[in-house]
């Protein structure tokens, strides 16, 4: 390598469960030889929560439900080279985008936010009110997946994906040999 | 049927055919694997998913419907074809609610085998048109999830050709054509969770979904975690 300096990694959960979090972690021993080509910045690893330099890659698990999502994926946008979308969450908008599909109601957000706070069966909500506290960021009419945000470089299939197709993917990237998946390991699930 | 076999070429290989034979069934004879979805072993020939197109003698045709003929050129298996394909099952994806991870049927999915063999791995390039159509999950022993329908009239076949009875059938034209059952709801026809159009190997897709099955069968333990779509067929290569 020209370069020996280590690539510049920075992750994110937008709407996602952290399954694809945990899914890196499925890595397992390989992390180790991993760790020897990247560091993390701002990410849930870290617990860094901004960026303090520009990186190399930025990992987002999870579409944007939220305004403040939207705010981080341009944020990673800005601050990272190759950007990858982590799972369905991400790619399709995943299990959040269930609630788009009820979205030709005519109050959708409302029918949404209803059904979810006060009028569905397993509720036990006491103050039968939808939260709206100032500090909670504003729920976008629906779940984007990242791609329909921001430019997304590469996407990563599965729900969570397989700790062998993050691997494959991460270190071929690295290495500049990334050509596509193998068709064998494409999975939605 | 009569008369002599002949030989005829897809993707070059040499196939022996038998008069009355389509493409697709002189190819599985011989181990070539065509993509489809609408056709299956067991039913009539439909003709309407279009995803087993192949070129012969440089024209589209079906392979599920044409008829093998001596000396044809068809071209099956190559980039151009395999891109239209992939532009079928793209559009089948946002035409409906294709949800895998809270699907039943993924890992055992067609469509989604479909998918990953033709290696589409984001189905973004067209607008999503998200159907909200109600879930039947009025019968006893099986629901139904139209949104997950490709419109493949398998059941339909199944039940009038099978099982005698006629439980499904097309509703609308264009692209408001959808399956629907002949009755109020499932649970008002004589649809029973033996019938053939029931079983798992009729909808390719989570769209008739037997009650009490869901998840019996983990996901990454499911048919297509073992190989892509269609490779009994090619297995069977000499
Ligand atoms: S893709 Fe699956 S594992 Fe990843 S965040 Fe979404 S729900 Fe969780
Ligand atoms: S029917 Fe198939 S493609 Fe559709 S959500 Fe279910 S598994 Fe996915
Ligand atoms: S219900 Fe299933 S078998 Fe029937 S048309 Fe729809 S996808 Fe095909
Ligand atoms: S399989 Fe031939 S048209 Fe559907």
């Amino acid at each position: 390598m020209t370069d020996p300096r280590k690539a510049r990694v920075a992750t994110v959960s937008l709407a996602g469960c952290f399954g694809c979090h945990m899914a890196i972690l499925d890595m397992d021993e390989r992390l180790i030889g991993l760790m020897e080509k990247v560091e993390f910045d701002r990410s849930p690893l870290t617990d860094i929560k901004t960026f303090t330099r520009r990186c190399d890659i930025g990992i987002i698990e999870g579409g944007c439900c939220n305004e403040e999502n939207v705010h981080t994926l341009i944020e990673f946008r800005k601050n990272c080279d190759v950007l990858i979308a982590l799972g369905q969450c991400a790619i399709m908008g995943g299990l959040p985008a269930m609630r788009n599909a009820i979205m030709h109601a005519a109050e959708p957000l409302r029918e949404c936010l209803e059904e979810a706070y006060i009028s569905g069966p397993y509720l036990r909500n006491m103050t039968r009110l939808i939260p709206n506290d100032p500090v909670l960021p504003l729920v976008l009419d629906r779940v984007y997946p990242c791609s329909e945000v921001v430019d997304i470089d590469y996407q990563i299939p599965g729900c969570a994906p397989s700790g062998d197709i993050i691997y494959s993917t991460l270190a071929t990237l690295l290495d500049g040999r990334f050509t596509g998946f193998d068709r064998e390991d494409i999975r939605f699930d | 049927m009569t008369g002599e076999s002949f030989v005829f070429h897809i993707d070059g290989v040499a196939v022996t055919a038998k008069p009355g034979q389509t493409i697709m069934e002189a190819a599985d004879a011989a181990g070539i694997y065509i993509p489809r979805l609408c056709d299956v072993e067991g039913l009539r020939h439909q003709g309407g998913c279009r995803v087993c197109t192949v070129k012969a003698d440089g024209r589209s045709v079906s392979a599920c419907t044409q008829p093998a003929a001596p000396d044809l050129k068809v071209e099956n298996d190559t980039p151009a074809r395999n891109r239209v394909r992939r532009d079928l099952v793209e559009m089948l994806f946002h035409e409906g609610n294709h949800l895998c991870p809270i699907c039943e049927k993924s890992g055992n999915c067609e469509l989604q085998a479909m998918a990953y063999r033709l290696e589409m791995t984001v189905a973004t390039r067209f607008p999503y048109l998200e159907p909200c159509r109600e879930l039947d999950a009025s019968h006893p022993d099986i629901a139904l999830d139209t949104n997950r329908c490709i419109s493949c009239g398998r059941c339909i076949r199944a039940s009038q050709d099978v099982d005698g009875k006629g439980v499904f059938g097309y509703v609308g034209r264009g692209i408001h054509r959808r399956v629907a059952v002949n009755g109020a709801d499932l649970a008002h026809t004589d649809a029973a969770v033996t019938d053939h159009a029931m079983s798992a190997a009729v909808c390719p897709v989570g769209c008739i979904i037997r009650k009490d099955e869901g998840f019996r069968v983990p996901i990454g333990s499911r048919h297509f975690d073992h190989g892509l779509i269609g490779h009994e067929i090619e297995e069977k290569r000499e």
